[in-house]
């Protein structure tokens, strides 16, 4: 037994015991039917093949280990960055408890959502009575000033109307007439969570702007000199939606964020559970009709929004993510030409800084080949600052990255000579990366959480940028954007490098020689 | 904090009863009216604690429940791990569950073993229009060539199957002929079947029955499988952190010898050979009496459910295995509990006194809201509040008979706005419930563990786990970071919840 009061061992050590260690042998021995491990060793290599990545790729119907979620988790993201509201998924609950749980595990806050529950009987019938009585009751309970209605795929397959659903509910009195209730439909079965994200910030945007479906006039622009700004959906919206601001303020910028996240998912321990925090005001989202244009910092969460707005008389401009030096910069030139403000010396000192960790920092990732995988706009932000480092993005893959999306990455190597070896794989999965990656091996991995499995299984070092980040703590609260972001993804990137280079050599008398004091 | 040292019973359950009227008040009518009805406060000597389960949740209110799903692949087939689950269907359901559950497991993952992967059909709008079979044959095609070495596939139905007829039975039959009778399951877990997770523990027990045993009916027992007086299989522990070992070695120790694990670290081989036990173990009771009953209906084996969270529940329950054998097994069980008193009473002189009197609101699934009780009493802790987030009436009988005190609050598939209420209220040194939870209490100063994940630690079972069990309920109350809550140049603020008043 090792077990023992004043030094409790975890699981981490626990069962390499040597009574559990021949406990689970014997398990194997006698019970499990395992394969020969013989066999087994030899599937594992044959997996590392060219041949075997053949037939990964050849696949047609089955996906493994996905980099990208559904719909509903990206319109429930958009709605929690607008004041005091709660979405409001239609469909069966068990999905509200998934979307709950995911953003509570990679922000480590609470998610609030509710669901209209709907069973067996609701998908003979219909869910109308499931939006009647879920309506009045999220309304008394939870006092929201806006819910923000999505659907899951229950309710997409078997048709539920929302715009009719919500106007009868409102006619049996579940919320007052003029309580606001946008709604989107969000199919789980088209597209992914950033298209969800799309579809619910356009919801709550024609709900405001186009006359609430039907039950108030259309808002008559006033063009004013504000801009709007959409972050997209983004893991790091609470540092990010911070950083943004503080430029805007230092450029003296008038601004709208639409869909504001920052403080949601960012509440204090002081003794308060606080249900809503933050956000977008109601009033200023439908204001936001009123600016001149409107910025999107990830196209790809915004192919339908955008052009919305733009058909409100609205100057579009939209960006991928940017990351670093030039992102930043057209970012920046972007916002002052739209705005006539012009960028102030503080901020022309912040992008000198990280230029100056630039040339400090980039002959240790210059050449250094990478792997990357995320959302299509996170890609090419991150795929562009590395080859503004003088790195490879060897592999760039997207679940939901789309043929046009591909076309742009490629466009983005071409505009580099580090992009010249680099190839881009849109809707792909995980386990083709792992094929890459034993095939075409890298020297570092960027991705979520996940690409744990290909760091275990490849060796390739994994540096952890992307949507979910489980096993990390606290990484959502640092920017990636603006120059400040840009410095945490570079320092980001080069602890790994480091830790990888002592990882490597720190075996004394055989290679510790190279276990440099400075680097 | 505790309230209970300054209130007799009487006192406590009228401050209870007040607190369920309180808040009942938030809710429209018809639905104040529902509620009600899975609300109590628990009257000694009655046989269940008063309140109805296993009922639809209402729509808006904020329940935590999931969805048979949840309860098929979460839970009772994933972490078998010589097979392949197929998530079938959109890539929500497969992605948000994708190695959440912490279910341990030895095996090459990708080469030999599965369960923390995703595998789904991923759907796309043309799979819905024309219906998702050829799809799903494909998928299997493809797993057979990407994955030689597994040992068969389950198929977890998302919500669309059953909406739009797809015939994943017969899809199966078919695959499983062309495959030399491969064992293919499908699986009608739908998320909107049922009330929570509970419809999909039962399917998912079905259709082991359907598609495992009785496929394996009339073949020889698995290869070199040669039965002894004292085989038992665990039912109903999914390894969380390593739950299964940490009993399992127990087991062993006492002189039985454990032929499959339900279903934590388990295989397809263990699966079929369970109905060669002479007793089943059952932890879960929620989740897998439906195939320890089937299993003592038509093989004759007979099922016992045991406890294995804190010493008292841990003796009790080994002594209880051990009565259905013979002597060298009840001696078997005094000799472990003899061996681990040392353990056990060094672990209760370090935290007992730094727990004692500490009292406990719990909310979760399955087992747990009534069988870690006694570990926390093992602690001189107090649970004065707790309830099921999918349970049935025989757990709430369970509960009232062999588990809580007089006066205990109960609540049944809990409300967020319920939960915050009466823990504002009740004021407990701790809350025990899951992820979406921990957040809004801790911001509310109150400690909390999550006791499904175990909070990313475990094993909570056996001697073992409640070492670690002690160890965390210590750290988590008397962590300093609790009296850094107020910030100190401020008043005090005053207990608030958002939708009250």
């Amino acid at each position: 037994m090792t077990q023992s009061a004043e030094n409790v061992l975890d699981h981490f050590e626990l069962f390499r015991g040597p009574e559990y260690q021949s406990m689970l042998a014997s398990k194997r021995e006698l019970f499990e039917n395992r394969r020969d491990p013989a066999e087994v060793e030899r599937v594992r290599e044959w997996a590392k093949t060219a041949e075997y990545q053949e037939k990964n790729f050849a696949r047609e119907a089955l996906t493994i280990n996905p980099a990208k979620a559904c719909q509903p988790l990206g319109a429930v993201f958009a709605a929690v960055g607008f004041e005091g509201t709660l979405p409001f998924v239609h469909g069966s609950q068990g999905c509200v408890a998934y979307y709950r749980s995911h953003f509570s595990r990679h922000f480590k806050e609470p998610t609030s959502c509710v669901s209209s529950s709907m069973t067996e009987d609701a998908a003979v019938f219909g869910g109308l009575n499931n939006m009647i009585d879920g309506l009045a009751n999220t309304y008394s309970m939870y006092k929201p000033k806006m819910i923000a209605v999505s659907t899951t795929c229950m309710a997409e397959v078997i048709g539920d109307d929302l715009n009719a659903f919500i106007k009868t509910a409102k006619e049996k009195g579940s919320v007052p007439e003029a309580f606001d209730v946008p709604f989107a439909h969000t199919p789980a079965f088209v597209g992914s969570h950033v298209t969800g994200y799309d579809n619910a910030l356009k919801g709550i945007l024609e709900h405001f702007w186009d006359g609430k479906a039907g039950t108030a006039p259309k808002v008559e622009r006033k063009p004013n000199g504000k801009i709007n700004f959409i972050g997209g959906f983004d893991g790091y919206t609470v540092g990010n939606i911070r950083e943004v601001k503080r430029i805007f303020d230092l450029m003296g910028v008038e601004y709208t964020i639409l869909g504001d996240n920052s403080d949601v998912w960012d509440t204090p321990t002081d003794g308060e559970f606080r249900m809503y925090d933050g956000g977008t005001t109601l009033e200023e989202a439908a204001a936001a009709v009123h600016a001149k244009a409107t910025l999107s910092m990830q196209e790809y969460c915004t192919e339908k929004t955008l052009p919305f707005i733009a058909g409100h008389g609205h100057e579009t401009v939209s960006f991928n993510h940017p990351i670093g030096v030039a992102g930043t910069d057209r970012f920046l030139m972007e916002v002052a030409r739209l705005t006539g403000k012009e960028i102030p010396d503080a901020l022309a000192r912040e992008r000198g800084r990280l230029v100056d960790a630039v040339a400090d920092s980039s002959s240790h990732i210059h050449g250094k080949k990478f792997a990357l995988y995320g959302d299509p706009d996170l890609c090419l932000g991150l795929a562009a600052f590395l080859l503004e480092l003088g790195a490879e993005p060897t592999h760039v893959l997207a679940t939901n990255g789309s043929k046009g999306w591909a076309a742009k990455m490629q466009g983005l190597f071409d505009s580099s000579p580090f992009g010249k070896n680099c190839k881009v794989y849109p809707g792909r999965d995980l386990w083709h990366m792992r094929s890459l990656l034993f095939t075409e091996p890298v020297d570092y991995l960027i991705g979520n959480t996940y690409g744990k499995y290909l760091e275990r299984d490849t060796g390739t070092p994994l540096i952890r940028i992307g949507f979910p980040i489980f096993d990390r703590h606290h990484h959502h609260r640092y920017p990636v954007w603006g120059y400040h972001g840009g410095m945490n993804v570079l320092v980001r990137i080069l602890d790994k490098i480091f830790d990888t280079f002592d990882a490597n050599t720190n075996i004394p008398s055989k290679s510790d020689y190279s276990f440099d004091i400075i680097r | 904090m505790s309230m209970s040292e300054t209130q007799n019973v009487a006192e406590i359950k009228a401050r209870n009863k007040e607190l369920i009227n309180e808040v009942l008040q938030v809710y429209p009518e018809k639905t104040a009216k529902r509620r009600a009805k899975h609300l109590n406060v628990h009257e000694a000597g009655k046989s269940d604690c008063g309140v109805k389960s296993n009922l639809k949740s209402i729509p808006g209110v904020m329940t935590i429940r999931g969805c048979a799903y949840a309860g098929s692949k979460g839970v009772v087939w994933g972490p078998i791990k010589d097979m392949i689950h197929i998530s079938h269907g959109p890539v929500g359901c497969g992605q948000y569950s994708w190695a959440a559950r912490r279910n341990y497991y030895i095996g090459t993952t990708g080469i030999d073993t599965f369960v923390t992967m995703q595998f789904t059909s991923d759907f796309q709008e043309k799979d819905i229009v024309f219906g998702g079979d050829k799809k799903l044959a494909k998928i299997i095609d493809e797993i057979q060539d990407l994955f030689p070495l597994n040992n068969g596939i389950s198929i977890q139905s998302e919500c669309p199957i059953g909406l739009i007829g797809d015939d994943i039975e017969a899809v199966s039959k078919v695959k499983s002929k062309e495959y030399e009778g491969k064992t293919i399951v499908p699986v009608r877990c739908e998320g909107f079947r049922g009330v929570s997770q509970s419809l999909g523990h039962h399917i998912a027990n079905d259709a082991i029955r359907d598609w495992v045993f009785d496929k394996a009916q009339g073949k020889d027992a698995p290869a070199g499988f040669e039965a002894t007086p004292y085989d038992v299989a665990i039912i109903g522990d999914y390894n969380i952190g390593g739950d299964a070992w940490s009993s399992r070695i127990l087991l062993e120790e006492m002189g039985l010898r454990v032929i499959a694990q339900w279903s934590g670290d388990g295989t397809l081989a263990e699966l079929e050979a369970t109905p060669k036990a002479k007793l089943n173990v059952l932890h879960c009771y929620r989740s897998m009496n439906y195939i320890s009953r089937h299993m003592e209906e038509k093989y004759g084996i007979p099922w016992c459910e045991y406890n294995f969270f804190g010493p008292s529940k841990i003796a009790e329950s080994l002594r209880k295995i051990a009565s259905y054998f013979d002597d060298k097994i009840k001696e078997g069980a005094e000799r472990v509990i003899a061996k681990y008193q040392a353990l056990v009473d060094d672990v209760i002189a370090k935290y007992r006194p730094r727990l004692e009197g500490k009292t406990v609101m719990l909310f979760v699934g399955g087992l747990r809201p009534r069988h870690v009780i006694g570990a926390y009493e093992d602690l001189g802790m107090e649970v004065v509040g707790t309830g099921y987030e999918f349970g049935h009436n025989d757990d709430y009988q369970r509960t009232a008979q062999h588990y809580v005190k007089d006066g205990t609050l109960i609540y049944d598939d809990v409300t967020g706005y319920e939960f915050e209420k009466f823990v504002e209220k009740v004021q407990p040194d701790l809350v025990g419930s899951g992820i979406k939870e921990k957040y809004v209490f801790q911001k509310m100063g109150v400690p909390f563990r999550q006791m499904h994940s175990w909070d990313y630690s475990g094993p909570y079972h056996g001697y073992d786990g409640f070492a670690i069990f002690a160890r965390d309920m210590d750290m988590a109350i008397n962590a300093p970071v609790w009296k850094m809550a107020e910030t100190p140049w401020k008043a005090k603020p005053k207990p608030h919840l958002l939708a009250a008043e």
